[in-house]
């Protein structure tokens, strides 16, 4: 079986602009939406308490939500969670309260009202918690764009690092204003799957990279825009097999892996979609806008010298 | 060209057999046992309790299949949860003759089933984490600055003796902030304060600050070092204070943790109760001081159950009792430090306590008319009261430093000054995050993550399959050996598996087939170039390298930046990824390079690859 039958490299570069200007748009509306609505954080960055409970018979949610506004939650979010049986409540922390006390309380107005409340879930994060984990994430994000930047620099030349970094953080904003846009809950293992994602679509430019400085290296007639489009048409088979089987496994995770890794496995299917369009629509035009040309690749050694200066 | 040296590939077959070793004890399951730890700080497990242990459970007729003793625990291994259950009952009566004041802890546990020679070889299944296994999970905040200005109120009042006994004058000692503030009229008697307390401590940095008003003051502030010691200090004992209460809650395995400067992970599999750990983690106990009554006979009279007016009858660690006077001398709030040591003369094992100004002074007095009797140092909790030691008084004990020596090994020295520490909490604690899970919660986490995983990986493996044929079997040959190595990885490390980390799990799995990819698309490209079968293997496995290396280090690095900077669920997410990369080169490039040599590398003549149909665009 051979799904790419390619005859000629695809013209990829003739286009480059309408790329650079649909990336341009997604990106704008994404920070757009990213700034009208704001991330829905969880818990764990806006810090509060989170608990989650299951009954035998689905519960009404008006008596519960009446029970908590009376003994002192009126703030208090109720809502079903994955089934009717379900229940989450969510708690936004105050300075007056004992917050380390909130679940008990919770726990006991939620049998006074009736059924059978069965303890699922607690989550309780202080205030100075939320802070840290939100710029903990930040220095993350930080950290991994500055190491690969600096080892893209070095194992390619610098044009490409910063070429593959602006495409993946390209990613990186459209994910999180998917997140703004339908107000997806934005949790810490989303946050892990964004970083994943930035790594592994970095991933893919280094594959189109590797090629067009073998293409530079290997075929002395070619144009510049000629290289990328030969070196992305012969990485094209491979990159949507691996994205595909990729896929295949965060799909799995998105049907059997329940409420816990559903926004998990969502962030991982968006970064896929758009590293797969980034990585090959948005890298490598950047590589061209940036000047890149065969001398930078013929004479390795004088670059690498440098490049120490 | 396309064979590896015999010592590769009995390499690689190593690395695989010992993968399949560490990585069996995850499919044994687990078994019902109890787990006796030591209920005391001062206690000790060793091997003779394990015969107590046994004939424990023989007098009362429970078959067991395994004793199994590490640094911290002794675990017996039984057949069934009633056997489990019975076998508690028997062992707590042998071990813990009181009930009421319990010497051992004696849990419920699960243990691995797998076989012992596993368990000899330290082959234990994946340590799973909370949200796998249920349980609570505290992370508590100790209030450094309140530890530090409770020194500082302390310091306040040693500096008021100080000057006192050294009859300098002066107008006034307040703590201001951070500050001790100390007042003078004049300059003179100013200076002689900063002598007296320069040659008293070394703790304190002195300023002179005129601002104008009618006094002379001198701004005392703790140095960075004293500082530091106060926060390490309140911290440790902080943690061993836990570990004290925790004991009583009888969790089998307990994680105490210090994360960060000043904070502590308390980790409770299987609680459920949250309430009661909350409880029992925000108790106070309490250290006293009292002298022994050792008129003769009063002790036996006691013991008859006659007991005089104004004493209490407490047994002393090690058993034997002892009658001590209802009058406090002294509270374990004037204790600053206790510390094992050695006597300065004899160099016998010692402990020395620190004693705060006011309990120097006291102690003093009370030494002072009471040479040649005893005292008696009791730990007070939950009401009840031990006797931690009653050693003999020999001289009065003025300076505030306090040794107690004598029959003592420097092993029970250590633990004495532990346990005088231990008492209390050296600075108020606050919760700031739990995280409580129930045990249902737990089991279906396990379930989705495992289907997530398997469904994922018999996508890929039937989609491999049909369209690299050959070539894709070996891959997905390659993506199990991968998935067998990263288990055995994450057994033998004992790294926490959390779902994050299944997830993890999966998505590494699913990003582990692109080496796979790249190689046979390049041996497929080669192919195309018209290059033989023989030469098209070794170039695309050769070519598909750098490549592989490259994206790689590149996931690699993000991988690091989140175990760098994650904590919680994003810290099991790194660990599990990073570990998971490492090993997929390894399978992806060495693995699936060895099984391609074996299926073609020995053949004289190949005609054709079964690599799938490769299309050539002349055609």
């Amino acid at each position: 079986m051979e799904f790419f039958r390619i005859k000629k490299d695809i013209p990829f570069m003739r286009h480059a602009l309408v790329f650079n200007i649909i990336s341009l748009i997604t990106f704008v509306l994404a920070v757009f939406f990213l700034a009208t609505r704001g991330l829905h954080l969880s818990v764990e960055f806006t810090g509060g308490t989170l608990v989650e409970v299951t009954y035998t018979q689905a519960p009404e949610l008006e008596p519960i939500r009446t029970a908590l506004a009376a003994n002192g939650y009126p703030d208090a979010m109720v809502q079903n969670f994955g089934s009717a049986r379900d229940v989450l409540i969510r708690l936004p922390n105050r300075g007056d309260l004992d917050s380390a006390k909130v679940s008990e309380r919770t726990m006991a107005t939620l049998q006074s009202v009736g059924g059978t409340p069965e303890l699922r879930r607690v989550e309780f994060v202080g205030p100075q918690v939320g802070k840290e984990l939100a710029s903990d994430g930040a220095m993350a994000l930080l950290l991994v764009i500055f190491g690969i930047v600096v080892y893209l620099a070095m194992r390619f030349e610098w044009r490409f690092a910063v070429s593959a970094i602006i495409a993946n953080l390209h990613d990186v904003v459209i994910i999180l204003g998917f997140f703004a846009f339908f107000q997806w809950e934005f949790s810490l293992p989303v946050l892990a799957a964004v970083l994943a994602v930035l790594g592994y679509s970095v991933n893919e430019s280094v594959v189109v990279f590797d090629r067009v400085r073998e293409t530079f290296k290997k075929k002395r007639n070619m144009t510049t825009p000629e290289v990328l489009d030969h070196a992305i048409t012969s990485t094209i088979s491979r990159t949507v097999i691996t994205h595909g089987s990729t896929q295949m496994m965060v799909l799995a995770m998105l049907l059997f892996g329940g409420e816990t890794l559903h926004y998990f496995a969502m962030a991982l299917t968006i970064g896929i979609l758009f590293g797969i369009y980034s990585s090959v629509l948005v890298a490598s035009p950047l590589v061209m806008w940036l000047g890149v040309s065969r001398e930078q690749f013929i004479k390795p050694k004088k670059e690498k010298e440098e490049a120490v200066v | 060209m396309n064979r590896y040296p015999l010592w590769k590939n009995i390499f690689i077959g190593l690395v695989l057999f010992f993968g399949l070793i560490y990585t069996l004890p995850n499919f044994y399951g687990e078994v019902p046992a109890v787990q006796v730890s030591s209920g005391k700080a001062t206690l000790k497990l060793d091997a003779s309790l394990n015969g107590t242990i046994e004939q424990a459970l023989n007098d009362a007729q429970i078959e067991h299949t395994g004793l199994f003793i590490d640094a911290n625990s002794i675990r017996v291994r039984v057949p069934s949860t009633d056997v489990q259950l019975r076998a508690k009952d028997a062992i707590e009566k042998r071990l813990n003759p009181d009930p009421h004041d319990p010497s051992y802890v004696v849990a419920l546990n699960l243990l691995s089933a797998s076989p012992n020679w596993l368990t000899a070889i330290h082959a234990l299944p994946m340590y799973l984490g909370l949200d796998l296994r249920g349980g609570v999970h505290f992370l508590l905040q100790v209030d450094m600055p309140g530890a530090i200005t409770k020194r500082l109120d302390a310091t306040a009042a040693d500096l008021r003796t100080l000057l006192r006994d050294k009859n300098v004058r002066h107008a006034g000692i307040t703590r201001d902030g951070n500050n001790v503030v100390l007042r003078f009229r004049d300059a003179e008697q100013r200076e002689t304060a900063r002598k007296a307390i320069a040659g008293s401590t070394a703790d304190l940095q002195l300023t002179d600050r005129d601002d104008g008003s009618d006094d002379l003051k001198l701004v005392a502030t703790l140095s960075q070092a004293a500082q530091k010691n106060i926060r390490d200090f309140a911290i440790k004992q902080n943690i061993t204070t836990l570990h004290n209460r925790i004991n009583e809650l009888g969790v089998a395995e307990p994680v105490i943790q210090q994360q960060g400067l000043d904070r502590i992970v308390v980790q409770l599999p299987g609680v459920q109760d949250v309430a009661k750990a909350k409880d029992i983690l925000g108790r106070t106990a309490t250290l006293e001081v009292r002298l022994v009554d050792d008129t003769p006979g009063a002790l036996e009279g006691a013991l008859a159950g006659s007991v005089p007016l104004g004493t209490e009858l407490y047994n002393e660690r090690g058993g034997s009792p002892i009658l001590v006077k209802n009058q406090v001398v002294l509270t374990g709030d004037r204790l600053t430090d206790a510390q094992p040591g050695f006597d300065g003369q004899t160099h016998e094992p010692a402990v020395h306590l620190t004693l705060d100004a006011a309990g120097s002074r006291i102690f003093r007095d009370v030494t002072r008319e009471n040479v040649g009797k005893r005292m008696a140092i009791l730990l007070i909790e939950k009401g009840k009261g031990e006797v931690v030691t009653a050693p003999v008084i020999r001289t009065e004990i003025g300076g505030g430093r306090v040794q107690i020596s004598g029959r003592m090994t420097t092993q029970e020295a250590s633990d004495v000054a532990l346990l005088l520490r231990a008492g209390s909490l050296a600075a108020p604690m606050e919760i700031i995050e739990e995280r409580t899970i129930g045990p249902s919660l737990g089991a279906e986490n396990i379930a989705k993550g495992f289907h997530s995983t398997l469904w994922g990986f018999v996508a890929i493996a039937i989609f491999m399959s049909v369209y690299y044929m050959l070539f894709g079997l070996v891959s997905v040959i390659a993506l199990a050996a991968n998935l067998l190595l990263l288990v055995a990885l994450l057994s033998l490390l004992q790294a926490t598996l959390t779902l994050p980390g299944i997830a993890a799990m999966a998505l590494t799995l699913g990003m582990a087939i692109d080496a796979n990819v790249l190689i046979n698309e390049r041996i497929r490209e080669e192919l195309r170039n018209g290059v033989s079968p023989q030469a098209a293997i070794h170039a695309g496995y050769e070519r598909a390298f750098d490549t592989i290396l490259d994206s790689n280090i590149t996931t690699l690095i993000a991988g690091i930046a989140l175990l760098v900077f994650g904590s919680g669920p994003v810290r099991g997410f790194a660990v599990v990824h990073c570990l998971g990369i490492l090993t997929s080169m390894f399978s992806a490039i060495l693995i699936s390079r060895m099984l391609v040599n074996f299926i073609y590398g020995r053949r004289r003549k190949v005609e054709s690859l079964s690599i799938g149909q490769i299309w050539k665009p002349g055609n």
